[in-house]
């Protein structure tokens, strides 16, 4: 008896799934046609579903508009900071995870807190430190900047990942002499390998993202691939073709790096606000 | 357990990472306090001096600083309800058995949108809300609506915006909920469904306890990340037409970026950070004592 309910159940829950999914992932593909249309078919209205595909608008942004070299930037900018990022954020998290001292409650409480500054708070005294400092319009200004979300992001995934780790291991080669150095080198952060990766692809992911440091900091040599799409806006005649081709440049290798580590996309939005 | 280790080592590993978080996150912070109590424009640098608080009182008597704020606010207000209830929704449809596969693939979609380039997410809103030439209107129009001017209508525009934070942000809500519909523990919840056949009661009175803490997150992220909208509605709008989707972050980014009066936009800032401290530390008195 309870069958025929269930089976409707199951189809409602169906249509509904369907509808979540479609909601979600429609855009993108709208992001994706609009890309392939020229500029003529991309201002028909009503907007057409059914056209030849055309890849000019890649073409004409890589090699003409300079999205090629911003995209290195990008990616320059982005490996760079989670880098040092892991460098700078896994023997801190360590530390966190291993010893007792005083403080480490507030400590702690200041790494996560930078999760709710508003870049803009500290993009204009930035901006002067970097002119004066000839700093500006470089990747290394951008590379430091962007630690203030990649360093507490390596910090936060890696100290729970290493408070997994057993002690048993540090404590015998404790015995045998090993030096904390030592045992965080060769113990611990291999083990802690799938946290530095997790926290990497995230740290890759945030600061891939990023606008507003990138288009008050880096205006033309050292410009992202953001602030170059932003740029395409600023004519009369809007190039649709060529702005969703950059931005699907932008997306693409972020949404594959966010199905990868899908599972923990949202502990890193969260940082700690969530267990 | 953990171990207690001569200072020397703790400061060696601890060391750079707070000295590079000082540097890139504390000095800029100090430096803009200091800044804010100047009039800076970077137009007018010969007649830069000290001021003391003067642009602090600019700032607070300004009606379009209140009026960022309070467009802020309402897009929170708006926006924030919509992303809980049907984020709590999804999250309920995506908690019960059966269907796994399709169910990891619709949760695999929601990872989507939260990772998109906020920028392009603004770009992406310009072309489908376009009168003429977007999707959306073309879709309404099936429907027998009429074109709407999304972008260049103040009221529209800012509907536009908080559409499209929506379907940024309802899957972000969404999964953060269902890991708290997780954390119930499954006995509880089956002896639940046997008492009652009201899927509500076992939602108020077995999952919502547990969910609380979640939702505090939902609440304070959001929150944080309202404050900080900038992106999206930039590379949308602009924060026009006029000033209706100029949100606080957009306004600070104009007066500072545009005007280059960087010690208003200092004082501002500021005073946002504050704000945003207070409803922080607020929020977790408010609902953490009820959990307690």
């Amino acid at each position: 008896m309870a069958a025929p309910t269930n089976r409707r159940h199951a189809w409602g829950e169906g249509v509904l799934l369907l509808l979540i999914g479609l909601f979600c992932v429609f855009p993108f593909y709208w992001m994706v046609t609009t890309s392939l249309k020229t500029q003529v078919v991309a201002l028909e209205s009503p907007p057409v579903w059914w056209f030849t595909p055309t890849l000019a608008n890649y073409r004409e942004v890589l090699f003409v508009d300079k999205v090629g070299p911003a995209l290195i930037n990008s990616l320059i900018v982005a490996v760079s900071t989670t880098a040092l990022a892991v460098g700078l954020g896994t023997p801190a998290a360590y530390a966190l995870a291993r010893f007792e001292f005083r403080g480490k409650r507030d400590l702690w409480f200041w790494f996560i807190t930078n999760r709710f500054v508003s870049p803009v708070v500290l993009a204009f005294p930035v901006f002067l430190i970097a002119r004066e400092t000839g700093l500006r319009d470089t990747h290394i200004a951008l590379i430091l900047m962007y630690l203030t979300f990649t360093l507490p992001i390596v910090i936060w995934i890696c100290t729970d990942q290493f408070r997994s780790i057993p002690h048993e291991l540090d404590e015998a080669a404790m015995l045998e002499g090993a030096s904390q150095w030592r045992i965080f080198r060769s113990i611990c952060l291999p083990l802690a390998m799938p946290g530095v990766a997790v926290s990497s692809i995230l740290s890759f992911i945030f600061s891939w993202n990023e606008l507003l440091f990138a288009y008050i900091l880096a205006p033309k040599a050292a410009k992202t691939a953001p602030a170059m799409a932003v740029t395409f806006m600023e004519g009369y005649d809007v190039p649709y073709g060529k702005i969703m081709a950059t931005s699907t440049l932008i997306v693409v290798p972020v949404l594959i790096f966010a199905l990868l580590a899908s599972k923990h996309l949202v502990r890193g939005l969260t940082m700690g606000a969530v267990k | 357990m953990s171990f207690r280790v001569p200072r020397r080592t703790i400061a060696a590993f601890l060391g750079p990472a707070v000295a590079a978080l000082a540097i890139v996150g504390i000095a800029p912070l100090v430096y803009a306090v200091w800044k804010s109590l100047h009039y800076f424009n970077l137009t007018k640098l010969a007649q830069q001096r000290f001021v003391g608080l003067e642009n602090y009182g600019a700032v607070l008597t300004d009606p379009v600083f209140w009026q960022a704020m309070g467009r802020t606010a309402l897009l929170f207000l708006i926006a924030v309800p919509i992303q809980i209830a049907l984020g709590l929704l999804i999250a309920l449809v995506l908690h019960r058995p059966g269907l796994t596969f399709w169910k990891t693939l619709t949760r695999l979609s929601l990872v989507l949108p939260m990772a998109t380039t906020y920028a392009v997410v603004g770009l992406l809103a310009q072309v489908m809300l376009n009168q003429k030439y977007g999707v959306i209107n073309q879709m309404l129009g099936w429907i027998g609506v009429d074109a709407i001017n999304f972008i260049g209508d103040p009221t529209n525009a800012f509907i536009a915006v908080v559409m499209w934070d929506i379907w940024q942000w309802t899957p972000f809500v969404a999964l953060v909920l269902l890991a708290g519909l997780s954390t119930v523990p499954p006995e509880i919840e089956e002896a639940a469904t046997l008492e009652t056949r009201s899927n509500w009661t076992v939602l108020r009175h077995v999952q919502l306890p547990f969910l609380i803490p979640s939702l505090v997150a939902v609440l304070i992220l959001r929150t944080a990340d309202t404050l900080k909208l900038f992106d999206m509605p930039f590379t949308m709008t602009r924060g026009g037409p006029g000033s209706a989707t100029e949100f606080i972050a957009v306004l600070i980014e104009r007066v500072g970026n545009r005007q280059f009066d960087i010690g208003m936009a200092a004082a501002q800032s500021v005073i946002m950070l504050a704000i945003t401290i207070v409803l922080a530390r607020l929020y977790i008195r408010l609902f953490y004592r009820e959990v307690r």
